[in-house]
């Protein structure tokens, strides 16, 4: 165990019980995320990497979903044992999240300022004129003009970009030691996006909030995280500083992932495709679960799943061939 | 117009206009403007980019033109044809040759309907009675798309999202049109499934001489996709040029703004500040003078006062800025 590490995950597996089938939506994952650090999770849609959020706070929907087993280490105390009650001091307060559609993950029946207030009064009370006051800064904080209009409007008075500046005030009230930030910018438009980013990059930079970032888009990824995890079929298959992972990718999942990304520095005739579909995580493919559509595979990949090795320093792959 | 480019020119848009009414309040209504006098043309066998951000009118111009929507204004001429001048049954002769491909493939196939027989009413409806004669054009478009005669048989649930955009462009296609507007065909879809499209999309347009008016907010899809892009931005175009001027030498601070913003994957290139400031404004309130002053880095006093029109500043490159910047 490193001081250092904010969160450590260990081995988690989060199964969905659906009928007869056993969906292992996250099947054997770790990570760590150190202090100060945003970590990237990289992955295609249903890959795991918003389960492995969800898990982190404790919020799979139960049933049919069940963390089967694993650890999860938050600032070196584990996470698993704790009662819902307890989880409830943590989430908002030491961990927090902002989820990707910002409209839906508001009460559209309560104000604004209502519903910061409450964040604000559950996890350090004080008197109302207090409460609001730390509103109102934090609503200053996240760059939002006129705040004090904004606390009696309601979420469908504000454009999508105003709401997620909100979710990420409510988010950061508490100062939390983790802000897991689910695609966070993916239903904002382009100009709002880059505000959003730019706004998140400033919060890690002068407060030291150590982020989880999810997100399926490269151009993100590298413009906010400082290392990456990419995942494939509830597996991380890669980890790296963000340098090594987009410059000198070595699991062939993550080249084919960035050569298919249409580029607008350099013009290409054809984008490079990754043959088939991601696998059904019910029925997945023994050994290496991308052995299917990979150009590399050989019989042996069919057998085991390949380990998490550390090929060069820093920079750790689940591949025996790359 | 010269001769010369009349046979190769497949469409032309004058001065096209679509205005909504929005009620408010119990009687007054006011007038949202989604399309704004949009003028370009487009040649056969080309591929022309639509980008903006959500309420630039991108999706109405597409659908107006295809007669989706009745357009408020201006015409239309499609081969020659004024289209805004048809009436209904006219139009949906024409329509063989001129099709849409949806964003999301999950909600633009019928639930209840077995792909095969969806394909073999499209050409029912459009002449085709033979039945024979349908079911080999259906077999063929299929394998054109990269599936299988096998799945006509089966219903959209059956196919991942990818397979069904598959569909919708089989959908599209089995007419033979000469034109496509594509909204966003590849937004909705997984990176290795985007891929995938974006290639069949680009291979089609080869074996079929197909002309794209391909509607996205992503530049760097359409900068695989297509020869020319025209950015628009609150109902107008702010600039128009072809894929390599544009990136090299865009001139009005809007389309400077986006290629900034456009997020590569490339760990050198972080925004440090973001050129773009506060929303889109509301088409139903628009801002004096030039629609994008308000957001703009360089305004002056002009302005506020004066909407700037579309110039040609050299050939095939045209902004609509008073102080553009290109060279």
């Amino acid at each position: 165990m490193n001081d250092e590490d904010v969160i450590r995950i260990n081995d988690l597996r989060t199964y969905f019980f659906v009928e007869e089938d056993v969906v292992k939506a996250v099947d054997g994952v770790s990570l760590r995320v150190r202090k100060g650090e945003c970590l990237g999770v990289v992955g295609e849609s249903g890959c795991g990497k918003s389960m492995t959020a969800l898990s982190i706070l404790r919020l799979v929907p139960e049933p049919p979903g069940k963390i089967v087993s694993g650890q999860i280490y938050f600032r070196g105390k584990d996470l698993m044992p704790l009662s819902e009650r307890a989880m409830r001091k943590i989430r908002g307060k030491d961990i927090s999240m902002i989820f990707q559609e910002p409209s839906a993950s508001m009460n559209p029946a309560f104000s604004i300022g209502n519903q910061i207030q409450e964040v604000i009064g559950f996890h350090q009370g004080g008197g109302r004129n207090t409460v609001r006051e730390k509103a109102l800064d934090i609503l200053r904080a996240v760059q939002i003009p006129d705040p004090r209009r904004i606390l009696s409007q309601y979420p469908h008075e504000l454009s999508g970009g105003m709401i997620q500046r909100v979710m990420i005030a409510m988010a950061i009230t508490c100062v939390p030691d983790l802000l897991i930030c689910d695609e966070p910018t993916t239903a904002l438009d382009i100009s709002t996006q880059a505000q959003i980013i730019a706004l998140l990059n400033e919060l890690r930079e002068e407060r030291g909030t150590s982020m989880l970032f999810i997100t399926h888009d490269l151009g993100i990824l590298s413009w906010i995280c400082t290392s990456a995890a990419v995942m494939y079929a509830g597996n991380v298959i890669e980890y790296s500083d963000i340098r090594s992972i987009l410059r000198s990718p070595l699991h062939p999942y993550t080249q084919a992932l960035i050569e298919s990304t249409p580029r607008l520095d350099t013009p290409s005739d054809r984008l490079k495709v990754i043959p088939g579909q991601v696998p059904n995580l019910a029925h997945s493919p023994p050994g290496c679960k991308f052995h299917p559509r990979c150009h590399l595979a050989k019989e042996s990949c069919r057998e085991a799943p390949p380990p998490m090795t550390e090929k060069e320093e820093g920079h750790w792959v689940a591949c025996f061939f790359s | 117009m010269h001769s010369k480019d009349q046979h190769r020119q497949l469409l032309e848009v004058v001065d096209l206009k679509k205005y909504f009414y929005v009620k408010k309040g119990f009687r007054k209504q006011e007038i949202l403007r989604a399309v704004d006098g949009i003028h370009f043309r487009l040649d056969q066998q080309e591929a022309m980019g639509i980008v903006g951000e959500s309420g630039c009118g991108k999706t109405t111009l597409g659908k107006t033109i295809l007669r989706l929507y009745q357009p408020t204004s201006g015409d239309i001429f499609f081969n020659g044809i004024n289209l805004s001048k048809l009436s209904d049954e006219e139009m949906r002769r024409i329509r063989g040759q001129m099709q849409l491909i949806f964003q999301d493939p999950f909600s633009s196939l019928n639930p209840r309907m077995k792909v095969g027989k969806m394909l073999d009413q499209i050409l029912h409806s459009h002449g085709f009675t033979d039945p024979v004669k349908r079911k080999m054009r259906s077999h063929e478009i299929m394998e054109k798309v990269g599936l299988t005669p096998a799945d006509l048989k089966k219903f959209p649930h059956e196919f991942s999202g990818g397979q069904r955009q598959r569909i919708a462009i089989a959908r599209a296609l089995i007419l033979n049109p000469k034109f496509i507007v594509a909204d966003e065909p590849s937004s909705s879809l997984d990176m290795s499934i985007q891929a995938q499209i974006l290639n069949l999309m680009k291979s089609l347009q080869e074996e079929f001489d197909i002309s794209y008016l391909f509607i996205t907010h992503n530049l760097s899809a359409a900068r695989f996709i297509c020869n020319r892009i025209a950015v628009m931005y609150l109902g107008k175009i702010v600039e128009l040029a072809n894929c390599t001027t544009l990136l090299k030498n865009p001139g009005h601070p809007y389309t400077i703004a986006l290629l900034a913003l456009c997020p590569t994957p490339d760990p050198d290139r972080r925004i440090e500040k973001v050129p773009l400031t506060g929303d889109v404004p509301s088409p139903v309130h628009l801002p004096t003078g030039c629609r994008f002053h308000p957001r703009c880095l360089y305004t002056e006093n002009l302005c506020k006062k004066e909407e700037p029109s579309l110039i040609e500043t050299e050939p095939g490159h045209f902004i609509a800025c008073h102080f553009h910047r290109a060279s």
